[in-house]
């Protein structure tokens, strides 16, 4: 007895478990597993409570009502794709029926004005967010390179910065929306003018973060480098491209990853605040629908931008890795 | 016969908020082509700051320096720096960090294959051949050194400036880095500046050591030849009543005529405290 008392406290027994199996798969297993555990106690503590909260609308929807939601919504999809083909099978056949009657006739095509599906919307909500952002990136980071170097430009455009990127891009967006209006009259316009709008209002907001990192990566520039450049008496443009740019690369990437979160949250805000087709539409239109199962659509959809948020977030650190020689960046 | 580089009465004061500072003051001295020349002294006597007007990262405010002839207004690949921090580029590969300096340097000269039998004959030269194609993190601190310096070698410079290049790195990687340089030294006869706390390197190293005095508005103190023959070898040396004389010397000239008077530096500690003290109040 005694023996089996201080085998227990020496851990022989209680380390069992993880000495038997390669540390490689006991972290992997750790890394798996943990996570389900956390992702299943979420879940049931979301189903308990949602059970208990009753709204007008019926009661809260949880787990099983959001997954029946998720077919309903692919199948909707569907449906409303077989009907796009279908009316454009019958336009087609129309058009031929006549041009047989008359040579003469020429054809009209008129496009399919079905409601956008759940997935349309998600198709042009990401479609805007990196549109938006890959705007703000081209200007941001020459400015922010610019910035960086020069001190004088640093304290003529500081205030400007200082000012506009603490506001919400949201109160740009009637002024954008209006300018828009006004500047943007075509008869065949190439993009929505509802594009356009919701498009620079992520560039608005995508613009200070990375303009700010920038800026503060290439200022933070190891002096040692810079003598470097200055000994071998690099031209600017090669001192920018050669020691510059790829000096200041994790910090543009931070600047990015930082402004990509941003801009998706906004986004969503705006298109439901303006009424510009994306997700944030279809859950104002949900919750102005008002049926009973409106509620876990909207849930639905609030996960799904959360999984897309989250699978932005992950692309642009793979990219960052993958570009960067700077591999020290944690993933989190 | 007319110096390669003459450094001419050259005095150093910067501004700060507390008023100028006298770094350096009537700095003179001249040196011939393929002379190894160390700059000895205690910390903070502005070594560097002499190597920097050198390379023309600064501007004397008094006096000048004359490269064959014709004054030091900016930097330039003729007087090649190698860094105290090796200072390499770590997005880049060893070769590509050389290859930078060779393309600029000889971008009219060579053609794109004499320029990469160039870039590798100057990393074979520091014995860095077998991790061309490694990028700075994935070597030693040794081994960044010598990629520093083939960099440096690479420019062909007229002067070699090596500000502490072995400073960062343990005892016995520096003795075989002293010993390296000493093998490229015989075989291209470099003109070098060299600043080092090392009193060995010195004598081992050197044509002549020039010794600095304490700051503020430090100057050259005593200038030692040191005539051993070439080349020298360490262990022979470690029992030479000559090698051991200029040793001596040195030693001398840092802890006896030079010594660092602890009382000033504490004082100067404290008032620099109270300033502080009244500054963020």
């Amino acid at each position: 007895m005694p023996n089996l008392v201080s085998d227990f406290t020496t851990g022989r027994y209680d380390v069992g478990f993880q000495t038997k199996m390669p540390p490689a798969i006991s972290a992997f297993l750790r890394a798996l597993i943990l996570p389900m555990l956390g992702v299943l106690v979420f879940t049931l503590l979301w189903s308990f409570s949602a059970s208990k909260i009753d709204t007008s609308l019926g009661k809260f929807p949880g787990p099983g009502a959001v997954a029946e939601q998720v077919v309903n919504l692919y199948n909707e999809h569907q449906a409303s794709r077989e009907k796009e083909l279908a009316f454009y099978e019958r336009q087609e056949q129309r058009n031929a029926a006549r041009i047989a009657k008359d040579p003469t006739y020429i054809p009209k095509t008129r496009t399919f004005t079905g409601k956008e599906t759940f997935v349309d919307q998600i198709g042009t909500s990401l479609m805007t967010v990196l549109s938006g952002f890959i705007l703000a990136a081209i200007i941001a980071i020459p400015l922010g390179i610019a910035i960086g170097l020069s001190k004088s430009l640093n304290t003529a455009i500081n205030p400007i910065i200082q000012i506009f990127k603490p506001v919400s891009p949201l109160a740009w967006l009637p002024l954008v929306t209006m300018v828009v209006s006004a500047l943007y009259v075509s008869s065949d316009p190439m993009f929505a003018k509802s594009y356009i709008v919701s498009l620079i209002t992520v560039t608005l907001c995508c613009l200070w973060p990375m303009v700010m990192n920038t800026s503060v990566g290439v200022a933070s520039l190891n002096s040692d480098w810079t003598n470097v450049s200055r000994v071998l008496r690099l031209p600017t443009l090669t001192h920018i491209r050669k020691i510059v740019l790829p000096a200041s690369v994790p910090a543009i990437f931070t600047g990015m990853r930082l402004s990509l979160g941003i801009a998706w949250m906004v986004l969503i805000a705006a298109e439901m605040l303006a009424q510009n087709p994306g997700l944030g539409k279809f859950v104002w239109d949900e919750f102005q629908n008002g049926s009973s199962s409106s509620l876990s659509r909207i849930m639905t959809a609030v996960l799904v931008i959360g999984l897309i948020g989250f699978m932005l977030d992950r692309s642009m650190l793979l990219l960052q890795r993958w570009l960067s020689w700077d591999k020290s960046t944690q993933v989190r | 016969m007319e110096p390669l580089l003459n450094i001419s009465k050259i005095d150093m004061v910067f501004p700060t908020p507390k008023g100028d500072f006298t770094a350096l003051k009537d700095v003179d001295l001249q040196i011939q082509k393929g002379e190894f020349i160390s700059l000895i002294g205690h910390s903070g006597c502005g070594k560097s700051t002499v190597l920097n007007v050198v390379a023309g990262l600064y501007n004397p405010t008094q006096g000048g320096v004359l490269l064959n002839d014709r004054e030091v207004l900016e930097p330039g690949p003729e007087r090649a720096v190698v860094f105290q921090n090796h200072s390499l580029l770590p997005w880049l590969t060893a070769y590509q960090n050389v290859e930078l300096a060779v393309d600029q340097v000889f971008a009219k000269n060579k053609s794109p294959a004499e320029k990469k039998e160039w870039i590798e004959y100057n990393l074979k030269l520091v014995h860095m051949d077998h991790a061309m194609h490694k990028r700075p993190d994935e070597i030693s601190g040794g081994m960044k050194q010598r990629v520093g310096i083939a960099r440096a070698l690479a420019m062909q410079p007229e002067v070699l400036l090596m500000d502490e290049p072995f400073g960062a790195l343990d005892a016995l990687t520096r003795a075989h880095m002293q010993d390296s340089l000493m093998e490229i030294q015989e075989e291209l006869n470099n003109t070098v500046i060299m600043i080092t706390h090392d009193v060995d390197e010195a004598v081992l190293l050197s044509d002549r050591i020039v010794m600095m005095t304490n700051g503020p508005a430090a100057t050259v103190g005593e200038i030692l030849h040191v005539d051993l023959p070439r080349p020298r070898e360490r262990l022979a040396l470690a029992a030479d009543p000559q090698y051991n004389h200029y040793r001596s010397e040195v030693l001398t000239f840092l802890y006896e005529k030079q010594r660092k008077v602890e009382p000033i530096s504490t004082k100067t500690k404290d008032s620099a405290i109270k300033t502080d003290v009244k500054s963020t109040a």
